[in-house]
């Protein structure tokens, strides 16, 4: 058998994902999260009367509280098996990341969980912080 | 009439990145930090303010607006301070994520034991 005829042969066994299936997925849940979002900021603007920054600074909160409960309490490896990045795409996927670094780590000690607290999550402060600080400096020099 | 916006726009999203990551060779994680850069991206053209506008939570939910707020904290900051503010301003907007992040997953790893 060569290489060719045993590409074919994983290829046929590997089982294949429905992309569109997938797709639509991660459309609903993702809208979801940001319809209840928002109904969530509407409601404690009108009921608590907060100012609408303050309202989704609360909301970051509480959804970053909900990432970090349901990675802690193992339900949200099987949740995103199946919604994918409908569920990693929000921020819930940002604190999921911390968490689930923190749990994995915390019995090798204290040191190693210090250093491995930001393994996944430290390329979107990394990446994000580099990109916002040249396209500020684009910024700067092109609006003054 | 937002909340329809939000659920389109939040979910248009999601539908994007899961585009990527099925026909691309690339981890969520990667896909995370991508879409913080592409709101940042969006951000400099002044295209992210325009979505929250029009949709609110839809566009503030994402991870991108990560990225949204860390440009406009620095812009805010050369506003104010010059040049030194684009370094002190930088984490202004986005400290309340960072730190609330950090706080409850060392708080809960505490408390909770991992899967096996």
């Amino acid at each position: 058998m060569n290489k060719k005829e045993y590409k074919k042969l994983v290829d046929k066994y590997t089982p294949k994902e429905d992309k569109l299936k997938n797709a639509l997925i991660s459309f609903i849940v993702g809208g979801l999260i940001g319809l209840i979002g928002e109904f969530f900021i509407e409601i404690l603007i009108k009921c608590y009367s907060f100012e609408r920054e303050i309202a989704s600074i609360w909301l970051c909160l509480t959804l970053i509280l909900f990432g970090s409960l349901s990675t802690a309490l193992s339900f949200f490896d099987d949740w995103v098996s199946k919604i994918k990045m409908g569920l990693i795409l929000p921020t819930t996927g940002f604190s999921h990341s911390i968490t689930s670094a923190a749990l994995d780590y915390k019995k090798d000690g204290v040191i190693s969980l210090g250093s491995n607290f930001f393994k996944l999550a430290g390329s979107v402060i990394l990446y994000g912080i580099i990109s916002a600080f040249f396209l500020s400096l684009l910024g700067v020099i092109i609006y003054g | 009439m937002t909340l329809v916006y939000a659920f389109l726009v939040s979910g248009f999203f999601c539908l994007i990145s899961q585009i990527v990551l099925d026909n691309f060779k690339i981890t969520p994680g990667h896909a995370t930090a991508l879409f913080t850069v592409v709101g940042s991206i969006l951000s400099f053209f002044g295209i992210y303010e325009k979505l929250i506008k029009l949709s609110g939570a839809g566009a503030t939910v994402l991870i991108s607006n990560f990225g949204h707020m860390l440009y406009q904290g620095a812009m805010e900051g050369y506003k104010n301070e010059g040049a030194l503010g684009l370094f002190t301003g930088m984490l202004s907007k986005s400290s309340a994520a960072i730190t609330s992040a950090i706080i409850f997953a060392f708080v809960l790893s505490l408390i909770f034991k991992p899967k096996d």
